[in-house]
């Protein structure tokens, strides 16, 4: 990437972010609200204080990261995975099952079973869509989203049922034993999990720019048709792959949230990051570094959400507004820079020549 | 089985599958045409709200243009981005859905007070179709039904009828299928396509405001909870086609409606499978277990 | 010749395309009951000038249409079409997943029963077309006849058609070109764009000549022959030569490539695919394949390439193996990618710049900068995406990556489709050096005279899904007659 087109991406980045607080202010203002309230109830809530900046913000970011991650992963072989709040969910019920039944045994290995009872199971929920769009040619974009329904309605069937509490009292789960849960910075509740999505980020960006496997899957993504004739890339199979490792990665957010956060299952266990994470990913344009920065900058907006609500009497779906705003004006402008490289085509030689 | 049970059944699977019916039948035209927008489940809760406020301030007519209304600016902003600008439909319509979910929460809160709760709104009456309505078993479910299932029926063969008797759906299905004949016919493409989206967007509203209108009877955030995702699966599962379209919406409207009637028969299986039902049978669907489907050929693009 | 009065008239017209002048101040006068031949290289203006006319594009400032003698404003196909004037596309714009009778509601703007049969040439084009039919389900000469019963049924005195033979066999061509003048003859008036001489003295009684978006030559038919028409088109007097098949092939070799009774079953199933077909090629070899589009030579030359799998049968090669696909922009090369990126893509696990898992991607870049040098790719750098270069540039690019893996057999498919006459020479230089340097060399063409100009040592002939080999002398009718007809498998 030239230095012009990095200047030009933040600065599409910083005008979405710009648009969508306008948007908010406006709305806030129709309706009579005080914006500069609102906007310094959301600051605080995301940076006033040392605790709000780790406790709030990053434990936020987490999931955020680790999503985003996994729809940049689908999106770069072309797929549209919808599905990863399904998919988080189910990384959540699994770890949640894996640590109740193996975390107090396993010892040392209580937290690499928890995540990987989460991986498997995410990657096994996306295997749905997968089949489905090898075999009969569904678009994924429906079906992954149908499935974070059936989801929704199995960890209501879980914390009800097989994985609600001994006392059988609430709707949710006990809580998963102490050798499954991450280690906590003193004095916050930020885990290691932010760490991980950290190295993941970094770990996926060597993948793409470095490897053979990570150009193959952007040639799929760009051309399946080109790369299976010229690149003799096997693109259904490339295309499977990505969607699998997003849905695993999907789910490893949901285990992290669960070993990280709750410690236990419950309803509402995502306030929608599996949708947040797609606006996560797109601002960030598919980077994988982009996407820590986008990743805190939205963790940050749901921190301050409550914030804003408690403090302000602002709603915190409020900022789904400006989240909405952030994805159409980087749509936007994905769709002017296309319309002007259409015309950079070089002129015939004869017209050079002449 | 019981009759009464039976009657029902019919009954709520038929109050059930209305909002979806006159959603998935906006939707089928979009599709039609070439548009999938995702944003129906916005603009069908911003209907639900466009009601909640109409009926606040006029009645309950008043309350049905307030659905319309709103449903057709969600599609209305759809339609300039992801048509206008081409940007991608998929990506679009998750963001019209999202600023639709703030919007309503933001207006919601700020017209009706933080507790929001103990709104209570006029419904539309049952209207009972004399004689029809007085037969054993179906007569409560289908002839005995509030104005807006009436009117979603209707649709059905009127939109048929635009589809494949008109100048306009014949122009419209060319779109869906191949922008480049389609345009060499001399077909208005993108104007077409923002009229079926528009069209798909005011039905939206509508169906969200007969979930307020004659349903519920308030406005809650959130409270479509999916069902505009479920009407373009219904969509899917209806092939395209106006009549089949009905049909699934029955089906969705049947599977949710059999958890109460189980739970009514007295039998212990857990309500939440009942709840997946639906999802599960639109998957089969996807995967041709009702018979192979194809999707306009420019779905989407 | 009788010319009657000009029904369609366009004066001083000019378009250009960001830095591309697609046309220069070009005139063109179409008289009833004329077939005007509208002639040109590739890129000349042909197909943009005729979409001005038919309302696809708008001419600049200065440029006048006149129908009927009348100066008009033709915005869109839709004024076109209440002009009288009918376009056929170089592509099919029938909607394929609709019937006839849908698609020619489409076309006319009236639902229901049409009035009966208007003319006699209406009535011969109909023939073998049923409203109920699906029209992807039709044969590809059925769905070009449909192209142009549509354009008549909208009421269209004045037809345009954009190298209507394009997907034709030498028959149908004639077939076509025969109701093309009776059409005018009952007092219609068509132009027919073409690059093909034979076309133009078969059909035409008038012909224009564009050249770089100037017209370069406007008179009656009579008095030109093939040579003051090319130099019209060229700019130079220039023979197209049929270069005689090569007898000196090194017969003696063992088969690089080899298939034995190969299946393989259609792609997207339809067509033939391709049936029990037996063939072997030696190194240095150039093999020409001819075949109507449609008939199994997708499946063969994939299969060779081992790209499809086969349902019976065997194939034997020695790789690399490299396929140059026919599309160029949606098969060769990923137009948003770079150059280099575009050479890592089609060059296969062994690459120089192969490091185990990883690519390197600045010894990726020496390496595609050398070979843009020595291949005459014009392109700033090998950071150049690829969309931004021409056709032929492209081409050669294509090319030259595929040599550059070191091939025992090279599969190339329409080699030079969409360039100009200088490209085209330059491509059929490299494929005939590449055999003379050992490769097998296995070209497709569906222009059956692009194949025998390349002068090849064997001639293949592809029909429903079999293969049959013809003397590589065989006159061009006899070859023609094979591919329409069918063969005997060789």
């Amino acid at each position: 990437m030239t230095a012009g087109v990095l200047r030009e991406r933040l600065l599409v980045s910083a005008a979405a972010l710009g648009l969508g607080a306008v948007g908010l202010a406006l709305v806030l203002l129709v309706l009579g609200q005080d914006p500069a309230a609102a906007f310094r109830a959301l600051w605080n809530g995301a940076f006033g204080s040392w605790y709000a900046m780790t406790s709030a913000t990053l434990v936020r970011a987490t999931p955020l990261i680790v999503l985003g991650l996994g729809f940049s992963l689908a999106l770069r072989a072309g797929a549209l995975n919808i599905g990863m709040e399904g998919q988080f969910l189910v990384g959540a019920i699994a770890a949640t099952w894996a640590g109740l039944q193996f975390g107090q045994a396993a010892g040392p290995l209580a937290v690499p079973i928890v995540f990987a009872a989460a991986l498997i199971a995410g990657a096994l929920w996306v295997t749905i869509p997968v089949l489905l769009k090898v075999r009969f040619g569904v678009l994924e974009v429906i079906s992954t989203l149908l499935l974070n329904f059936v989801a929704e309605s199995l960890v209501s069937l879980m914390v009800q049922g097989p994985l609600q509490e001994v006392k059988g009292v609430y709707p949710q789960s006990d809580l998963v034993p102490a050798a499954t849960r991450l280690p906590v910075l003193p004095g916050t509740r930020l885990h290691l999990g932010f760490v991980l999505a950290i190295l993941l980020a970094f770990a996926l960006h060597a993948t793409y720019s470095r490897t053979a496997w990570g150009f193959r899957l952007k040639a799929v993504g760009a051309s399946p048709q080109a790369a299976w004739i010229s690149g003799r890339i096997a693109s259904a199979r490339m295309f499977s792959v990505a969607l699998l490792l997003s849905g695993a990665l999907a789910g490893l957010g949901g285990g992290l949230e669960i070993s990280g956060v709750t410690y236990a299952l419950f309803q509402n266990l995502s306030p929608g990051y599996g949708f947040t994470a797609i606006a996560v990913a797109l601002l960030a344009r598919g980077h994988p570094l982009g996407i820590i920065l986008t990743g805190l900058l939205f963790g940050a907006l749901e921190a301050g959400a409550g914030a804003m609500q408690r403090e302000a009497g602002i709603p915190a779906v409020a900022v789904a507004i400006v989240q909405a705003a952030i994805i159409v004006v980087v749509l936007l402008a994905d769709v002017v820079a296309r319309r002007r490289a259409a015309l950079e085509v070089l002129p015939e030689p004869e017209e050079q020549a002449a | 089985m019981d009759e009464v049970l039976l009657a029902g059944f019919l009954a709520s699977a038929v109050r059930v599958s209305t909002p979806l019916l006159l959603a998935a039948l906006g939707e089928t035209l979009a599709e039609r045409g070439g548009v999938i927008n995702l944003g129906i489940e916005g603009a069908m809760l911003a209907g639900a709200l466009g009601a909640t406020l109409g009926a606040t301030a006029g009645g309950l007519w008043f309350g049905a243009l307030g659905a319309a209304a709103a449903g057709l600016l969600m599609a209305a902003v759809f339609a300039v981005v992801a048509i206008g600008m081409r940007a991608d439909q998929i990506i679009t319509g998750t963001a019209i859905t999202l600023a639709s979910v703030g919007l309503t929460g933001v207006v919601y809160r700020e017209v009706y007070g933080t507790a929001g709760a103990g709104l209570s709104l006029p419904t539309f009456p049952v209207l009972p179709i004399p004689g029809l309505a007085a037969l054993p078993v179906v007569g409560e479910g289908f002839f005995s039904q509030p104005a807006p299932t009436y009117l979603a029926w209707l649709l059905v063969p009127v939109t048929w009828w635009a589809l494949y008797r008109t100048r306009w759906g014949l122009a419209l299905r060319a779109s869906g299928e191949s922008h480049e004949a389609a345009l060499a016919a001399g077909v208005r493409v993108r104007g077409l396509r923002v009229a079926a989206t528009l069209i798909g967007g005011m039905l939206a509203g509508l169906a969200g405001g007969t979930l307020v209108l004659a349903q519920v009877g308030t406005f809650t955030e959130e409270m479509t909870a999916g069902r505009g995702y479920i009407a373009i699966a219904i969509v899917v599962l209806g092939r395209w086609h106006p009549v089949w379209v009905l049909g699934a919406s029955l089906l969705f409207g049947g599977a949710t409606a059999m958890q109460f009637l189980l739970q009514a028969m007295g039998l212990d299986v857990p309500y939440q499978l009942f709840l997946m039902l639906p999802y599960g049978l639109a998957l089969l669907a996807l995967a041709g277990g009702m018979g192979r489907a194809r999707a306009p050929g420019e779905l989407g693009r | 010749m009788i010319k009657g009065t000009p029904v369609l008239e366009l004066r001083g017209i000019t378009r250009r395309f960001g830095p591309v002048q697609a046309l220069r101040g070009a005139d063109f006068i179409l008289r009833e009951g004329s077939v005007h031949a509208l002639l040109g290289e590739n890129g000349a203006g042909k197909t943009t000038l005729m979409h001005i006319a038919f309302g696809m594009l708008a001419p600049e400032p200065g440029g006048v249409i006149r129908v009927g003698g009348r100066e008009v404003q033709v915005r869109s196909p839709r004024d076109a079409r209440a002009l009288g004037i009918g376009m056929v596309h170089q592509h099919f714009t029938s909607v394929g997943a609709m019937t006839v009778g849908e698609n020619i509601a489409l076309a006319t703007g009236r639902l229901g029963r049409r009035a009966g049969a208007s003319g006699t040439v209406l009535t011969r084009l109909r023939e073998g077309l049923d409203d109920r039919d699906v029209v992807e389900t039709l044969s590809v000469s059925l769905r070009q006849r449909l192209e142009i019963v549509k354009a008549l049924e909208a009421g269209a005195g004045i037809l345009l058609l954009d190298e209507p033979t394009a997907v034709l066999a030498p028959a149908e061509i004639e077939e076509l070109l025969t109701l093309i003048q009776r059409f005018a003859a009952e007092g219609g008036a068509v132009v027919l764009i073409t690059h093909k001489l034979d076309e133009v003295f078969a059909a035409a009684d008038h012909v224009t000549v564009l050249r770089h978006g100037a017209v370069t030559l406007d008179a009656p038919l009579v008095g030109q022959s093939h040579t003051t028409l090319a130099a019209a088109m060229l700019g130079r007097a220039t023979g197209i030569v049929r270069r005689p098949g090569r007898a000196t092939a090194r017969t003696t070799e063992d088969p690089v490539i080899r298939f034995e009774d190969a299946t393989i079953r259609p792609i997207a199933h339809r067509g033939p695919g391709l049936q029990g077909v037996n063939l072997a090629v030696r190194p240095g070899e150039l093999v020409g394949i001819a075949a109507v589009e449609g008939n199994g030579q997708r499946e063969l030359m994939l299969g060779l390439a081992g790209l499809l799998p086969l349902a019976t049968g065997r194939r034997e090669a020695q790789e690399p193996v490299v396929l140059v696909p026919e599309d160029r922009t949606t098969e060769a090369l990923i137009p948003g990618f770079t150059l280099t990126e575009n050479v890592v893509l089609g060059s296969g696990p062994a690459a120089p710049w192969t490091r185990g898992w990883r690519i390197d991607w600045a010894e990726a870049r020496r390496r595609t900068a050398t070979l843009l040098t020595a291949h005459d790719v014009r392109a700033p750098g090998p950071e150049t995406e690829a969309r931004q270069l021409s056709g032929g540039n492209q081409q050669k690019l294509v090319l030259a990556r595929a040599l550059e893996s070191r091939p025992s057999v090279l599969l190339v498919e329409n080699p030079t489709r969409g360039l100009d006459l200088a490209a085209t020479a330059a491509v059929h230089d490299r494929l005939r050096q590449a055999s003379a340097d050992g490769i097998a060399v296995v070209v497709y063409s569906s222009d059956l005279d692009e194949v025998l100009a390349l002068g090849c040592d064997r001639l293949l002939v592809v029909c429903r899904g079999l293969v049959a080999e013809l003397p590589p002398q065989t006159p061009r009718a006899a070859v023609g007659d094979a591919m329409l007809r069918g063969v005997t498998p060789a």
